[in-house]
């Protein structure tokens, strides 16, 4: 069967699911074949208050990657809050530099802990090779901005989410050497003061792996596609 | 089940939380308010924002004692709040009061104070803790009647958090109570009194479980207890990543406290791998 007459096949199913366990089936199926032309359909499914669904969803759009990312931005505008959530998780995970302005937004503002969660994991993920190398300083200092206000989040998993991307920032893009002691310094300010014994946990991490780190320098129109950018992490069950 | 059946997604101090703003001042007064409505709410609110002044402490034992407010079933609605608040004040001036609550005729007041017990670690509450667990119990077997009549689970857990290891010989035989939460927090107690894995084990299958309700109240009991070996199932299993994040970090929080200052453990690092992939 070639991935035309796959799509067509399992997009079926998915629109003649009965039941909330068939639908979870279904989607899975669809998201696991990983066709660009069933990009319309997992969006879908990101609304239709079945997280199980949105969840496979979210994975078979990350797998996807950048095909989906005009339709997911287009989909925030949305008034549904749950496909919005579900879709600022998506583009978290895809990391597309189109999606900068909504990702910023979400992880400073939005009210749920998980979306901001993910927002701030999608900042530090962000495939940076795609931002023009003009751009690429002021970007950086907006989202290094970001996640040092986003450190200072009052739910912990929020701020533990903010560290591993100040970590990767550090590590991936070492620039501008005063960027790099900025986020040092914080991180200190974390050790010193962070109520949260998890999170102090993971900024000591973040340092090892820094320190552990020869620092690469961006420069401007060098692919960073070979550099290690972390897991995005799949199975977001 | 403490933190399972909670709003995962808390409200966060900013902003205003649904209800009226309080202060500090006025949420100690609407403790003896006429309203029944706003005396209650305050005793949420006081243990929601850990207001631990000392008068704030004083007004919730008193209300401990309160008769005004009752449902139709005979419950005590701001005795139970009360209780659950003096658990988070972290104040040993609640401990006796919350002791006297083990017997009161509210199921939900006894669940109550047995968690907030747990919370102020005490041990000086271990012998009345046994004493309503032996209610189940004839002898060391769980009697013929499957008993839902005390909040098993909350006992089971406080005495495994207190680390009551005399009591072993009572908590055991809850692990074939018919029901299943009470089951887990009993395997939960053993792993804690006893540090053998077969009780942690036990737990990590359970997180196969097909119900969502159980598999989250499983994700609780590994993060309290912080079983390391379960680190990859709680990353696999089918639940909230929320959930799941809040279960590692107790994993992680566990580890750090068995290790040195000055390093991090590899199982540490494990941990915070798996936990970055769920963000």
């Amino acid at each position: 069967m070639n991935d035309h007459a796959l799509a067509q096949k399992l997009i079926h199913a998915v629109e003649a699911a009965d039941s909330s366990d068939s639908l979870l089936d279904a989607v899975k199926q669809l998201a696991a074949a990983g066709i660009e032309e069933s990009v319309p359909t997992l969006i879908a499914a990101l609304g239709y208050n079945n997280p199980g669904a949105a969840v496979a969803a979210v994975d078979g759009l990350i797998a996807i990657g950048e095909v989906a990312v005009q339709p997911l931005l287009e989909l925030i505008d949305n008034y549904n809050y749950g496909a919005r959530a579900w879709a600022i998780r998506a583009l978290a995970g895809i990391g597309d530099f189109r999606a900068l302005d909504t990702l910023l937004e979400a992880a400073k503002n939005d009210f749920s802990l998980s979306v901001r969660r993910a927002a701030a994991r999608g900042l530090g993920t962000l495939r940076w090779h795609q931002v023009p190398p003009e751009q690429v300083q002021s970007v950086q200092t907006q989202v290094l901005e970001a996640l040092l206000l986003i450190s200072q989040d009052p739910e912990w998993v929020v701020r533990y989410a903010a560290v591993t991307s100040l970590e990767t920032l550090a590590i991936l893009i070492a620039i501008i050497p005063e960027q790099v002691s900025r986020i040092t310094e914080r991180f200190q300010q974390m050790i010193d003061t962070d109520a949260d014994l998890g999170v102090r946990t993971r900024v000591r991490l973040a340092q090892q792996q820094i320190q552990q780190q020869p620092q690469e320098v961006l420069i401007p129109n060098k692919k960073l596609e070979g550099a290690k950018v972390p897991y995005r992490g799949g199975g977001r069950r | 089940m403490n933190s399972s059946s909670q709003n995962f997604e808390d409200l966060s101090p900013r902003g205003n939380a649904d209800g009226e703003s309080l202060t500090v001042e006025q949420a100690i007064a609407n403790l003896e308010s006429a309203d029944l409505g706003l005396r209650f709410y305050a005793a949420w609110w006081l243990g929601r924002f850990r207001v631990c002044e000392a008068a704030a402490i004083t007004g919730l034992i008193r209300a401990l004692e309160d008769e005004a407010d009752r449902t139709p079933e005979g419950g005590y609605p701001l005795r139970r709040n009360a209780a659950r608040a003096l658990g988070k004040l972290g104040d040993r001036q609640a401990v006796s009061p919350l002791i006297a609550c083990l017997d009161c005729s509210d199921f939900y007041v006894r669940e109550a104070a047995a968690q907030s017990l747990e919370m102020l670690g005490d041990p000086v509450c271990i012998p009345a803790l046994i004493k309503l667990l032996k209610v189940g119990l004839q002898g060391e077997q769980l009697r013929s009647q499957p008993d839902l009549s005390q909040p098993y689970d909350a006992i089971l857990e406080a005495l495994g958090t207190l680390r009551a290891s005399e009591c072993i010989p009572w908590v055991k035989p809850f692990l074939e109570h018919p029901v299943e939460l009470v089951q887990y927090a009993a395997a939960r107690a053993m792993y804690q009194l006893s540090q053998e894995p077969v009780y942690g084990e036990r737990l990590v299958q359970a997180l196969n479980g097909d119900k969502l309700q159980l598999r989250r109240a499983v994700l609780a009991d590994l993060g309290a207890i912080g079983y390391l070996p379960a680190a990859e199932a709680i990353a696999k299993t089918l639940a909230e990543n929320s959930l799941k994040l809040i279960a590692l970090k107790g994993l992680l929080e566990h580890q750090v406290h068995q290790t040195a200052a000055s390093s991090l453990s590899e199982g540490a690092i494990r941990i915070m791998n798996l936990m970055d992939s769920l963000l």
